[in-house]
């Protein structure tokens, strides 16, 4: 019993981790329709930042910062890496996007050298605490409600606000968005800084409990949150939140079976999912259908 | 109010509009008549700063507007009704209109704006809460003309408002133009439906391959033999 609550908990807790970043990729492929191949490297270098920058100043002034610093990285490599090819084919796009992703591994490499680098400890994230009997971390414990909350905030942020309302508009239609006088390169940028903003909160969660930082560590999370952002119906929120817990939890069910190597299959037992969703529901949970009025 | 010079926009290779003067005076309705391909869309997608003209100048009230972008067009008080109404399917169409103010600040006198919209068009308060998506083919031209009349413009651009639609709308919607109008806001109209609108403008100009061939007050070209032959079926 205790063991499967422990099962069930982190599972959440990964499948939060992957939530934060599937809202970034579905929210950059709900208004631009590409796929953000960078995004994951984003993650990666938000959990890079936050251990040079703790290196050199109190964890307090380290944790907002590292945010900072990613969310200006996210909102750069959109200005530098995909506005200049706004009208070009997506396909230019997604091949910028490949670039950037190869661009900040290949930095993160010069860094550090290519050494696994020590995530620093923050305090009480990395505490134990006894859940009917299973002992967990309290990361486990904070992340499905910090998820929460975040995801009723950017929900809230979307359906209520101005801004909100010009992403949705953006999302459907460029150009009478800008007879509306929205200025899009504006909205697109806000979704870049949201995206960014909560993988840097994502990637301090996940760190604490893997909590070594390659230059590759953002490739695996990074692709599974995709993966879960497309199980949930790219381009909706709520599907990718519910997709990544989804997933989350599978894995670590998966994990837990009484098999010699399930573990190794469980990257794999990913896409299988991936897979027979598709089949079953091309367009996600939650995808939105084709519809065009004349 | 509106002054072309010369105005010249190409798309790809082509020069789909090849020098085109007009004027569109304060108050007036203004017509473009011409077929398929004369470039109308294109002269009002330059004005509307979606296209970059590749040459000409564009002035509003004295001011030189060319090549601005087009949220400083929409400032300025230049809206424009697209073709196929491109209403935000998704939205309500409460938000719809709201997001036609997108740029206003000034909330009390927005309510007041809401209210005439709704007054000229009664369905829309009917259907507020309904995503637009769901509207008719003319609710939807109602909702795409009242989302421009949000932004409080001085000057209104239509681009084909009775395309598809059944000739009993067509007629209420004409009406409406004309509503506008003597609210004060000048209209710039594009139309297959040259008969109807050149009934309704003041001033119709027809454009031909991208160069306007002929110009004259509405009733005038109405009867004209070469308009008569061309553009009304007679």
């Amino acid at each position: 019993m205790d063991y499967a609550i422990s099962v069930l908990l982190s599972g959440v807790s990964v499948g939060g981790q992957y939530a934060l970043i599937a809202i970034g990729y579905t929210m950059v492929y709900g208004i631009l329709r590409l796929i953000n191949f960078a995004h994951g490297d984003v993650f990666m270098a938000a959990g890079l930042m936050m251990i040079y920058l703790s290196a050199s100043m109190p964890l307090y002034v380290a944790l907002p910062a590292a945010i900072i610093l990613t969310v200006v990285l996210g909102f750069a490599i959109e200005r530098v890496a995909y506005k200049p090819l706004r009208s070009a084919p997506r396909m230019s796009v997604m091949i910028s996007a490949i670039g950037v992703s190869y661009l900040l591994q290949n930095t993160a490499t010069y860094v550090t050298g290519g050494q696994p680098m020590n995530y620093p400890t923050i305090p009480g994230l990395s505490s134990v605490v006894e859940i009917g009997g299973a002992r967990v971390t309290w990361v486990t414990v904070i992340t499905p409600f910090l998820v929460i909350v975040l995801v009723v905030a950017l929900t809230q942020l979307i359906n209520q606000t101005k801004v909100g309302m010009a992403m949705r508009a953006v999302a459907k239609d460029f150009e009478t968005s800008q007879l509306m006088g929205i200025k899009i390169n504006t909205v697109i940028s806000i979704a870049f800084i949201i995206g960014s903003l909560l993988a840097a909160v994502g990637s301090m969660l996940y760190f604490t409990n893997y909590p070594y930082v390659t230059p590759t560590a953002g490739a695996m999370p990074g692709l599974k949150a995709f993966v879960a952002a497309v199980f949930g119906g790219i381009g909706s929120i709520p599907g990718a939140v519910i997709g990544a817990f989804i997933i989350g939890i599978c894995e670590n069910i998966i994990k837990a079976l009484p098999f010699d190597g399930a573990t190794n299959f469980v990257d794999a037992f990913t896409f299988v999912l991936l897979i027979v969703i598709l089949v079953a529901k091309p367009t996600g949970l939650f995808g939105e259908k084709a519809t065009d009025k004349v | 109010m509106l002054k072309i010079d010369d105005l010249k926009v190409r798309y790809g290779g082509i020069e789909a509009v090849k020098g085109i003067s007009f004027e569109v005076p304060e108050g007036s309705i203004v017509t473009l008549i011409g077929a398929n391909g004369a470039g109308k869309s294109t002269t009002l997608r330059a004005i509307a700063g979606l296209v970059q003209p590749a040459g000409g100048r564009i002035h509003f009230q004295a001011e030189d507007i060319t090549a601005l972008s087009p949220d400083k067009i929409v400032s300025k008080g230049i809206t424009l009704v697209p073709e196929g109404r491109h209403v935000f399917p998704d939205l309500t169409v409460l938000e719809n209109l709201k997001i036609g103010a997108y740029l206003r600040k000034d909330r009390d006198v927005m309510e007041h704006d809401l209210n005439w919209v709704y007054e000229l068009f009664p369905r829309l308060k009917e259907r507020s809460w309904q995503a637009a998506g769901t509207l008719s083919g003319g609710e939807q031209q109602m909702l795409a003309v009242g989302r421009a009349l949000m932004s409080r413009p001085k000057l209104i651009m239509m681009d084909e408002p009775s395309l598809g639609l059944a000739p009993i709308i067509v007629k209420g919607i004409f009406d409406i133009i004309k509503e506008i109008n003597r609210k004060g806001v000048t209209v710039l109209l594009i139309e297959q439906n040259a008969n109807m609108a050149l009934k309704t403008a003041d001033i119709g100009y027809v454009l031909e391959t991208g160069k306007i061939t002929l110009t004259g007050p509405g009733k005038e070209l109405l009867n004209n033999e070469a308009v008569k032959k061309a553009y009304l079926g007679k």
